[in-house]
């Protein structure tokens, strides 16, 4: 089914859940009222990226008033968002929800935590440990969170799964000052490209922009193709929201002329990879 | 090509937005900063300039008695190019009023006390003018540890802390300071004819490649060695890189509780904003 995506390139405030959740509900209502049928927004969306010990304080339980609100308003709109979930025993995930008719239709918690060069997330998040497609009004989807994107398993994972579409929230800083876009920005464009045109997938990547702590977040946010090609891409370092037509027809053409992911055999990476771990595990 | 090449465009738009961001997130519109003369604060004054506007831009120049004149002329000259407020507010008086009980104290101790003369200016500029005051140390500085602790060093946002001293001269270059200020020696300028790079040892230029490697790259010494620089000059730079760390970092806390400031009470410094 066609549809039209609104990615939602912000600045949250750092730890300002009723602040960023403001500006949210604004962009929610902004977009259904230009008549988009879906909004992504980045991943940490409502609490902001570098919080560190203010993990806890943001984090916001699935029967939060501030997610059954969010819920609500996806009556009128799909929504995309990232938030730090709060689970019943007490752990706390970098979790991306994806809200579709007044309700939760999945919650993606991130696998990939980095903890090297500035990142420090493991040592106040909890890990993820699945990657699963789903089903929406809209097709098969699935979801990953920033440096989930940098593991090819896990793209891959969510092809097989069936989804022929991948959304990527992301909060990703800017830093290499040699080439025309900071070095980090350059890296994701060929990602993005690069896993679309292997895995026969469109992909919506949602990046926020400004600073912490002297760090910027790039921006840059784009819907990519199956074929690889950036079809829209919003400006670097700047607040935008950029519109982005994605249409089945698109896909069928590129699924028949590049049939990849038709040819990918399953079997064979399954009997590889259980032998790998047989050797691993003595 | 030199490895500290970089796009200055890029650069520009980086610092330049990091400077509108980060004040205007605090709620506040203008910044101070200290206009020696010297290409450092010029290059922050054009970033400053940009970001905010040149009228809520406040430069200081504070020479004492021994600056150079053109120090003065120069910050003058900057001030003018980019358009922010600038005044001059000699440092000699409350200095010397210092000394006159300290005769014999030395170089080292009259330049440190210079640099936090300075410091408490602009800090009381901050409070009088509700203006951030900005820093201009540059990497190879602060790597070095080539400044005073709490003077000169110390600041409540650095543009600049994150590029070489190279890259302070190609930046510099791409926003049209004022050339004069470009091609002149560096210097700390606490005495006539002081240069950085005679006190130093090694030119800024030398120096950047090697920590550029060193730091960011973090090749070994091994791979620096077959990248030609000499033995030698390695051990002295990465001497002075950890002989310096304390003076980026806070002062030592004696650790007695469960949860103790910076080590297990983290907090960024943008909380709220």
């Amino acid at each position: 089914m066609d549809f039209t995506a609104v990615l939602a390139q912000i600045k949250p405030k750092l730890g300002c859940t009723a602040d960023n959740l403001t500006l949210i509900e604004m962009q929610i209502t902004k977009a259904r009222e230009a008549g988009a049928d879906l909004i992504v927004f980045p991943e940490l969306a409502i609490s902001g990226y570098f919080l560190k010990d203010l993990v806890p304080e943001v984090a916001l339980r699935l029967d939060s008033a501030e997610i059954l609100r969010l819920t609500e308003l996806s009556c009128g709109i799909s929504i995309v968002i990232g938030f730090v979930e709060e689970s019943d025993d007490y752990h706390f995930y970098n979790s991306a929800l994806y809200l579709e008719d007044g309700a939760i239709r999945h919650l993606h918690r991130k696998v990939y935590l980095p903890t090297y060069g500035l990142f420090d997330e493991q040592r106040y998040l909890a890990r993820g440990e699945s990657f699963r497609a789903f089903d929406t009004k809209f097709g098969r989807f699935g979801m990953l969170i920033c440096e989930d994107m940098w593991h090819l398993s896990a793209s891959y994972i969510l092809a097989m799964d069936g989804a022929t579409t991948l959304i990527c929230l992301s909060s990703s800083p800017a830093r290499g000052i040699e080439g025309d876009s900071p070095g980090s920005a350059t890296a994701w464009q060929k990602l993005v490209s690069t896993t679309a045109m292997f895995l026969n997938c469109r992909v919506l990547y949602s990046n926020r922009v400004g600073y912490e702590d002297g760090v910027n977040f790039w921006g840059g946010s784009e819907y990519v193709a199956a074929s690889g090609e950036s079809i829209v891409r919003a400006p670097l370092l700047e607040e935008d929201v950029i519109t982005a037509r994605v249409t089945e027809g698109a896909l069928r053409r590129e699924r028949t002329i590049s049939p990849l992911m038709r040819d990918e055999n399953l079997f064979v990476t399954l009997q590889e990879l259980r032998r790998i771990a047989d050797k691993r595990c003595g | 090509m030199s490895a500290l090449h970089a796009n200055m465009e890029l650069l520009r738009k980086l610092l330049v937005g990091f400077v509108r961001d980060e004040v205007g997130k605090v709620g506040i519109s203008k910044v101070v900063l200290g206009l020696s003369g010297g290409i450092d604060s010029a290059l922050v004054a054009f970033i400053a300039a940009e970001a905010l506007g040149p009228e809520n831009v406040h430069a200081l120049c504070m020479p004492y008695k021994t600056s150079n004149p053109e120090s003065e002329a120069h910050a003058r000259l900057v001030a003018t190019a980019c358009g922010v407020n600038f005044s001059v507010l000699p440092i000699t008086a409350m200095v010397d009023a210092y000394f006159d009980k300290f005769p014999d104290a030395d170089n080292m101790r009259r330049g440190n006390k210079m640099a936090r003369e300075r410091m408490t200016i602009l800090f009381d500029h901050s409070a009088l003018l509700r203006a951030l005051v900005l820093g201009t140390s540059n990497k190879t500085e602060l790597l070095l540890g080539y400044g005073t602790l709490y003077g000169d060093m110390a600041s409540a946002l650095n543009p600049i802390g994150d590029i070489y001293k190279s890259q302070v001269w190609q930046l510099s270059a791409a926003m049209g300071i004022p050339a004069e200020v470009i091609e002149k020696q560096p210097s700390a300028d606490l005495w006539a004819g002081q240069t950085d790079e005679e006190e130093l040892g090694f030119s800024y230029r030398q120096v950047d490649e090697l920590l550029y490697r060193m730091v960011d790259q973090r090749l070994t010494k091994l791979e620096l060695v077959a990248d030609g620089f000499e033995s030698e000059f390695i051990d002295t730079i990465y001497a002075k890189i950890q002989n310096s760390h304390f003076k980026r970092r806070l002062p030592v806390i004696a650790k007695v509780s469960n949860r103790t400031i910076d080590r297990d009470f983290r907090y960024a410094r943008d909380w709220g904003k």
